[in-house]
């Protein structure tokens, strides 16, 4: 049983709310009054180049950035606000998946799954080992509690980093760029991992990307960031009607190399 | 008229501009200073706080003193022989000989010991912490243990810092302790020197306060070096140079905060010592 003293569940229908957040670094404006909503146990999908800000709204859900203005509400409870200390159990709910999967490379596998539970749980030696053969069995991987991350294909990385990011049964997953980086079937075995983790624990997940494909495979909501500023916020299957000319460039050029 | 346009005119003033670059030097300088205390002191906070990571401090106790171990017992034994053999030169003008052991001894446990042991681990130990840490940082490790709901600075700097504190004092004793075999070997053995004259000198003017000195210098060292270390890698930023700047910048600042803090040691604790009353400095 973990040990998770997490602030009470509101009925708001949205995991994560996003209300009227700017965000600047030094004099460069990052985020221009973001406004976004995630539904809970949907998959949403923040779309967008590279420097539009996408990371820096996922650091603020998380709340490892604090916004200039706005509001962030997860769960109802408003983030920007709370002291370290309720931060961190906010953070609980959170499971993350990092671009370069970010597993310590001191340590092994096994290790690195087992992390957040020897934190945070009052398990037995036993009962860990067993939680982690299960969650990188969820993710398809066995027998590799043993290997160091640097022993490790850039695909199975990933596998590991959400296999930790899901340790604690989180009710929101955020993935940091999943597909960046990786060749066509890797790419499609991330895809069908996000589909999995979010059929199979039904959890809320955040996909920030700029690969259309893996979007549009993926999402129940995609939102389109350029320059800050959310230009786009449709369900999935709307995206390609999309008439903001942002967009459809966006769209466009990704068909068009297809 | 706002204080940034008063800088700008002066900046535009080329009589004033020095004074102008020496003033932002000296804020931006004191800033980093401040930063680095707060670092230090939310660092020793978190450590006396649980989750209290035993495992994790005996891991960074064992790399920063067993580790060191043999760097610093080959530093002491030829400090203390060389340290020796200059001596003895001077002192046979005056035919006095027989004080060398007092000489160096004092020399060694007063200063060499603590400062030499500081520069050694500097060079093994900080930039070992500033590396680590700063791959950690831009490797978005250290992001990671933070979206884990598991606070960064106790779990990696705190261990690091209350390692050095214990260990280092104690590499500074070990110092201490193959300097003077080093010293004895080269006064008696080699050069001759009496062997009851030389313990006895020893004996009547080395007191435990010297080798005190010392101890309490070497604890402050130790805990300036690893917080630097610790300081600069967890604020790397900029990939493979920016942890490569980080490593330089934890050695050079540790190694010349460790000449500035001895002198200020120094002077603080001669105050507490009877003997020394009567120094000026």
């Amino acid at each position: 049983m973990t040990d998770t003293t997490v602030v009470s569940v509101p009925d708001s229908p949205y995991a994560i709310e996003v209300k009227n957040v700017c965000k600047s670094f030094g004099p460069n404006p990052v985020l221009k009054n973001v406004n976004l909503k995630v539904r809970r146990g949907k998959t949403r999908v923040i779309l967008g180049p590279s420097g539009s800000g996408k990371t820096v709204i996922m650091k603020h859900m998380i709340g490892l950035l604090k916004p200039d203005s706005g509001n962030i509400l997860v769960d109802g409870v408003d983030i920007t606000t709370l002291p370290h200390n309720e931060l961190l159990n906010v953070r609980r709910k959170f499971g993350m998946v990092f671009q370069q999967a970010a597993l310590f490379d001191s340590m092994t596998v096994g290790e690195n799954v087992s992390f957040p539970l020897r934190e945070h749980s009052v398990l037995s030696k036993e009962a860990i080992a067993e939680k982690v053969r299960e969650k990188l069995g969820v993710v398809d991987l066995k027998n590799i509690e043993h290997k160091y991350p640097a022993e490790l294909s850039g695909g199975m990385r990933k596998r590991v980093g959400l296999a930790r990011a899901i340790v604690l049964e989180p009710s929101i997953v955020l993935y940091d760029e999943p597909t960046t980086g990786l060749d066509p079937l890797t790419t499609d075995s991330v895809d069908k991992m996000i589909l999995d983790a979010s059929k199979r624990l039904n959890v809320t997940s955040v996909v920030i990307s700029h690969d259309v494909g893996s979007a549009l495979l993926v999402a129940d909501d995609i939102a389109v960031i350029h320059e800050g500023v959310i230009v786009e916020d449709v369900p999935a299957k709307e995206i390609r009607d999309s008439t903001h000319p942002f967009v459809r460039e966006f769209l466009h050029t990704w068909f068009r190399k297809q | 008229m706002s204080s940034s346009s008063t800088l700008e005119r002066l900046n535009e003033n080329p009589v004033a501009r020095p004074f102008v670059a020496i003033g932002n030097m000296a804020i931006s300088g004191l800033t980093e200073l401040g930063l680095v205390v707060q670092f230090f002191a939310s660092a020793v906070a978190l450590a006396c706080r649980p989750p209290f990571r035993v495992t994790l401090l005996l891991n960074q106790m064992e790399f920063v003193g067993v580790g060191s171990l043999f760097i610093i017992m080959l530093t002491g034994t030829f400090t203390g022989a060389v340290f020796t053999l200059q001596t003895v030169n001077g002192l046979a003008q005056f035919n006095l000989e027989s004080v060398v052991g007092t000489t160096v001894m004092i020399g060694v446990t007063r200063e060499l010991a603590p400062v030499l042991t500081a520069l050694m681990v500097t060079g093994r130990v900080a930039s070992a912490m500033a590396t680590e840490l700063g791959t950690m940082r831009v490797t978005e490790q250290i992001d990671a243990m933070e979206v884990m709901a598991v606070n960064p600075v106790q779990y990696l700097a705190s261990p690091r810092i209350v390692a050095s504190a214990i260990m280092v004092p104690c590499l500074s004793m070990l110092f201490v302790a193959v300097a003077y075999a080093g010293a004895y070997i080269m006064a008696v053995p080699v050069l001759g020197i009496d062997e009851g004259a030389y313990i006895s000198r020893i004996q009547e003017y080395v007191a435990s306060y010297d080798v005190m000195h010392g101890f309490y210098k070497s604890i402050i060292l130790g805990v300036l070096l690893a917080t630097v270390g610790c300081y600069k890698g967890y604020n790397a930023a900029g990939g493979a140079r920016g942890v490569g700047n980080a490593t330089t910048q934890a050695v050079v600042i540790s190694s010349i905060s460790v000449f500035v803090l001895d002198y200020v040691l120094s002077a603080l604790l001669m105050k507490f010592e009877p003997t020394y009353n009567a120094v000026s400095y």
